[in-house]
C-alpha cells in the first residue's frame, strides 16, 4: 500500500471521560428506577416461587420474576407481539432511561446514535413455543416472527429501529459479564465517533426449557424458601437463583452531556476483562479475576484504597464465591472494603445482572449509600470480606467497582467514579 | 496483521479445500441430509461433509460441543497452526478471542429440547433427561469459551452476535482491541451450524430462502434476475490477529492488513431493506476514511450478496452511492453463490476469501450469474474466476436487525 491518500482521522477524543446519564430498571425487586432503588435500600426481595409456570417439576423453584410489568404500558402493541419477553423489558428499560436523560434521539445526528446490548438466552420463550408448534404440529406452524424475535440481536435491532438510531449497534453474549463488556464498548464507541449509546441489557431465561437448561449449569439453588435460597458468601450457600430483567443506560461523552445541561450519575473510568484456563479435572480452578480487577483500576487510575464499595458477582456456589473474596482480598487486602450483592434481592439477571449491578452502583453514587446483601447471616470461613449485611450503610460513595463472571471463564471488571 | 487462517466450509474441510471451491466456481449446495426436510418449503442448504473425529476432535469434545462450536474449534486449530504462533510469543494473558455467531447453539439446544419435551409434546419439559452440557448450549458464550480453551486465551474473550453480520463485527471487535493494545493477538472469527429444523422453518415462514429444490446446485444465485432467496449455510472461519510490529518481529507470514472497519444500522426494519442502501453506503465511507483510501483503491468487492430480490438491490445501490463512477469499474462477488449463507459465520468466511483473493490475486466468481437484472448492473463475476492484481478489498455484510457492516483488506 503506497499511494493512499491521507483523509481526516476518524477518532476524536481517545481520553474523553465517559458519562451516564440516564437509567431504566426493570427488576424483579421493582419496575422504574426509584421504585426498584427504594426496594433495593429497604431490603425488599423480588425472589418468589415461581408462579408463571408449575414449578413443581423443576428442580429450582423460586425465582426472581417481574411483578407488575405491563409491556403495553411501555412498548406498541405490533411490537410486543413480534417480540420476547425479554425484549419487551429491554424496550421498557430503554424508554425510561432515555426520559431519564431527557434527551430526545429525533434532535441528535442520526449515526451518532448506537445501541449495545448483552444477552445470554434471548428469545427463549417465544423460542420454546415455536419450537413446540413445529415439533408438534409441524413445520407451515411456525410463525413468521420466530426469525426476528428468538435471535440475541433482537433487543438491539428493536431499540435501533423504534428510536432511529442508526450508528455502529452490537451485541455480545458473556453471560452475567455482559452488562459491563458492553458498557465498555459504549465507551470505545463515544471515543471514536457516536455522541449517545444506548447499553446495558435484559434477560428472562423463564421458559421450562430454559429454567432446565440452567439448572445443568450446577449452580443453580433448589431450595424453596426465597429467603433461604440464594445466600453468597455464607456458610449456607448452596448456589443462586435465577432471576429476569436488568437495566438500561444512557451513555455520553461528558463534554456533549455538559453542554446540553445533562446532570450526569457518574463516569465510567476504567475496565478490564480477563477469562479464566480450562478448568483440569482433579486440579483447583484458576481464576483470573484479580487481573480484571487490575486492569479497571489502571484504566481508571484509581488506586485500591481510593475503592469505596465493591458490588460482588456473587454466584452463590461456595469454591467460586471462596475465589471471588480471595481475588478481591488480594486487591484490597482484608476486610478492607464494603462488599456488597444486591442481586440477592433479584436473583441472577445474566445478559441483564452487570448491568442492574452497575445502574445501582451509580444509584450508590448519587445518594452515598451502599446497598445491602440480604439473607446473609454468616459468611464462610474464608469470605474474609467487609459485607454489608442486613441494612444499607450510609457512607459517601465517590468510586465503585463493579465484578462480574461469566459461565466458562468470563471476569469483568468496571470501576465508576462520581461526576 | 491477519497472520493465520482457518476455514470449514461445505465443499471441503480446511482453508485450502475453501479457496479450492470458491475459485473454481463450483457450488456445495445440495438437497439437506443433516435431517429429513420433506414438508419444508426450503429443502436445500450448502452442508459441510463434517466427521469431527477425522478432524482432530476427542471423543469427550465431541461429546461435550453442539456443531457449532466444533467447526470454530476446528477451524481455530488450524488457524493457530498456521500461524505458527507460540505461548513463548505471546503469553495466554496477551491473547483474547472475539466470536461471531447469529444462532448460537441452537442446533443442539433443538436436538435437546426434542428429547425432553418427548417430541415437542411437553411444554413443561422433563429435566430429567437434559443432558449435562445444556446450559452450555443455551448461552451463544459457549462458542467463545471453547476457542478461548483452544487458543490458551486469558485475555478478553467475547461473543458477538449481531445476527448475519456477526462475522465480519467479530473480527472488527478482534481489530479494535489489538489496535487498542487490549490484546497482542486476537482470535477471531465466527461459527455457525444453522441446519435444523427450527431455524429451516423460520426462514420458510418469511420466504427468505430458495424454493428451488429441484436444482439445489443452481439455487444460489446472487444478482441474477431469478433469485429466489438465500440459500441456507454452516461453517466456520477463524483468523490470527497479530499487532503489526508483532508479527513483524516473530517473522510470522502475513495475508493481509485490516485497514477499516465500520458498521451502521439502517433503523427501518427487521427484516425490510430500503432499495437506496444508504445506511451500508454510510458504513463503508466511514470505512474508506478510517483507512484513508479513496473509491478508487478498491480493487474487489466481497459482497453481501445472499440472493434474496431485495438485498441485492440494497447492496448495489449502496456501492454505487459509495463508491461513485469507481463502483461500476470494480468486480463485486457474494462467494455464497457456492457456500450458501451461514448467517453469523459468513461474514468471517467473506474475510477469509477476500483474505485469499489478495493472496492469490484472483477474485472468486459468482456462481450460477447467468440472466442479468437490470437493477443490479454491476460487474459481478459471473461464473469464472479472474486473475488480476488485488490489494484492497471491501467486504460488507448485511443482516436482521438492520445492521450493515463494512471492512476494508489491504495487502501490505
Amino acid at each position: 500500500m503506497n499511494d493512499r491518500k491521507t483523509a481526516t482521522r476518524s477518532g476524536r477524543a481517545p481520553d474523553e471521560r465517559v458519562v451516564v446519564t440516564g437509567i431504566g430498571v426493570t427488576a424483579p425487586n421493582g419496575v422504574g428506577t426509584e421504585a426498584y432503588w427504594a426496594a433495593t435500600l429497604n431490603g425488599k426481595s423480588g425472589l418468589a416461587r415461581i408462579t408463571h409456570l408449575d414449578p413443581e417439576r423443576y428442580p429450582t423453584r423460586v425465582a426472581g420474576v417481574v411483578q407488575e410489568f405491563d409491556a403495553a404500558e411501555y412498548v406498541p402493541s405490533r411490537l410486543i407481539v413480534q417480540t420476547d419477553h425479554w425484549t419487551h423489558l429491554g424496550l421498557a428499560a430503554t424508554a425510561m432511561a432515555l426520559d431519564d436523560a431527557g434527551v430526545d434521539p429525533a434532535e441528535l445526528p442520526e449515526y451518532e446514535m448506537a445501541v449495545v446490548t448483552a444477552s445470554s438466552s434471548g428469545g427463549n420463550e417465544f423460542g420454546q413455543r415455536e419450537i413446540e408448534k413445529l415439533w408438534s404440529k409441524g413445520p407451515e406452524y411456525v410463525g413468521v416472527y420466530q426469525s426476528i424475535a428468538w435471535f440475541y440481536a433482537a433487543t438491539t435491532g428493536q431499540v435501533s429501529i423504534r428510536y432511529g438510531m442508526r450508528g455502529p449497534c452490537g451485541v455480545i453474549c458473556t453471560e452475567q459479564a455482559g452488562g459491563l463488556d458492553v458498557a465498555a464498548q459504549a465507551r470505545r464507541l463515544l471515543r471514536r465517533e457516536a455522541r449517545l449509546v444506548v447499553t446495558g441489557g435484559t434477560d428472562a431465561s423463564r421458559s421450562p426449557y430454559a429454567l432446565t437448561a440452567q439448572f445443568t449449569s450446577g449452580m443453580l439453588s433448589t431450595r424453596d424458601d426465597p429467603v433461604r435460597a440464594y445466600l453468597p458468601f455464607d456458610v449456607d450457600a448452596c448456589g443462586h437463583v435465577p432471576g429476569e430483567g436488568g437495566a438500561m443506560l444512557i451513555a455520553e461523552g461528558e463534554s456533549a452531556a455538559r453542554r446540553r445541561g445533562a446532570v450526569p450519575y457518574g463516569v465510567i473510568a476504567g475496565y478490564g476483562a480477563s477469562f479464566d484456563p480450562r478448568p483440569e479435572p482433579g486440579r483447583p480452578a484458576r481464576s483470573n479475576l484479580v487481573r480484571a480487577i487490575r486492569l479497571a483500576l489502571d484504566d481508571a487510575r484509581i488506586r485500591p484504597d481510593q475503592v469505596d464499595v465493591v458490588f460482588a458477582d456473587a454466584v452463590g456456589v461456595p469454591e467460586r464465591d471462596l475465589a471471588e473474596a480471595a481475588a478481591i482480598g488480594e486487591v484490597f487486602g482484608p476486610r478492607a472494603v464494603p462488599v456488597t450483592a444486591p442481586k440477592t434481592m433479584t436473583g441472577r439477571l445474566y445478559g441483564g445482572g452487570a448491568a442492574l449491578d452497575l445502574a445501582t452502583a451509580l444509584l450508590a453514587i448519587r445518594d452515598g449509600v451502599i446497598p445491602p446483601t440480604v439473607g446473609v447471616t454468616s459468611p464462610a470461613p474464608g469470605c474474609d470480606l467487609d459485607l454489608v449485611l442486613g441494612t444499607a450503610r450510609e457512607t459517601p460513595v465517590r468510586t465503585a467497582l463493579v465484578l462480574a463472571r461469566g459461565y466458562g471463564g468470563f471476569n469483568s471488571a468496571l470501576v465508576v467514579t462520581a461526576p | 496483521m491477519i497472520t493465520g487462517l482457518g476455514v470449514t466450509a461445505p465443499g471441503g474441510i480446511g482453508t485450502a479445500a475453501f479457496w479450492d471451491l470458491i475459485s473454481s466456481g463450483r457450488t456445495a449446495t445440495r438437497r439437506i441430509s443433516l435431517f429429513d426436510p420433506t414438508g419444508f418449503r426450503s429443502r436445500i442448504a450448502a452442508e459441510i461433509d463434517f466427521d469431527p473425529a477425522a478432524c482432530g476432535l476427542s471423543p469427550q469434545e465431541i461429546r461435550r460441543m453442539d456443531r457449532a462450536a466444533q467447526l470454530g474449534v476446528v477451524s481455530a486449530r488450524e488457524a493457530l497452526a498456521d500461524s505458527g504462533l507460540t505461548l513463548e510469543d505471546v503469553p495466554p494473558e496477551r491473547r483474547g478471542v472475539s466470536i461471531g455467531s447469529a444462532v448460537g447453539c441452537t442446533t443442539g439446544l433443538e436436538e435437546e429440547y426434542v428429547v425432553v419435551s418427548d417430541g415437542g409434546r411437553e411444554w413443561l419439559v422433563d429435566p430429567a433427561y437434559a443432558v449435562p452440557h445444556l446450559y452450555g448450549y443455551m448461552v451463544p458464550s459457549t462458542l467463545a469459551v471453547e476457542v478461548a480453551w483452544t487458543a490458551q486465551a486469558e485475555g478478553p474473550v467475547a461473543l458477538i452476535s449481531t445476527g448475519c453480520t456477526a462475522g465480519l463485527d467479530s473480527v472488527g471487535h478482534g481489530y479494535r482491541l489489538v489496535q487498542e493494545g487490549a490484546a497482542d493477538v486476537v482470535i477471531a472469527g465466527a461459527t455457525d451450524a444453522p441446519i435444523s429444523p427450527i431455524t429451516v422453518a423460520c426462514f420458510d415462514a418469511i420466504k427468505a430462502t430458495s424454493p428451488n429444490n429441484d436444482d439445489p446446485e443452481h439455487a444460489s444465485r446472487p444478482f441474477d434476475r431469478d433469485r429466489d432467496g438465500f440459500v441456507l449455510g454452516e461453517g466456520a472461519a477463524v483468523m490470527v490477529l497479530e499487532e503489526r510490529e508483532a508479527a513483524l518481529r516473530r517473522g510470522a507470514e502475513i495475508y493481509a492488513e485490516i485497514v477499516g472497519f465500520a458498521s451502521r444500522s439502517n433503523a427501518y426494519h427487521m427484516t425490510g431493506l430500503k432499495p437506496d442502501g444508504r445506511e451500508m453506503a454510510e458504513a463503508i465511507r466511514v470505512a474508506l476514511r478510517e483507512a484513508r483510501l479513496n473509491p478508487e483503491d478498491v480493487d474487489y468487492i466481497n459482497a453481501h450478496g445472499s440472493g434474496t430480490r431485495q438485498n441485492d438491490r440494497h447492496e448495489t445501490a449502496a456501492f454505487k452511492d459509495a463508491l461513485g463512477e469507481h463502483a461500476y469499474k470494480t468486480p463485486v462477488s457474494s462467494i455464497k453463490s457456492m457456500v450458501g449463507h451461514s448467517l453469523g459465520a459468513i461474514g468471517s468466511i467473506e474475510v477469509a476469501a477476500s483474505v485469499l483473493a489478495i493472496k492469490h490475486n484472483v477474485i472468486p466468481p459468482t456462481a450460477n450469474l447467468h440472466t442479468p437484472d437490470p437493477e443490479c448492473d454491476l460487474d459481478y463475476v459471473p461464473v469464472t474466476a479472474r486473475e488480476q492484481p488485488v490489494d484492497v478489498v471491501l467486504s460488507v455484510g448485511s443482516g436482521f436487525g438492520g445492521f450493515q457492516t463494512a471492512m476494508l483488506l489491504a495487502q501490505r
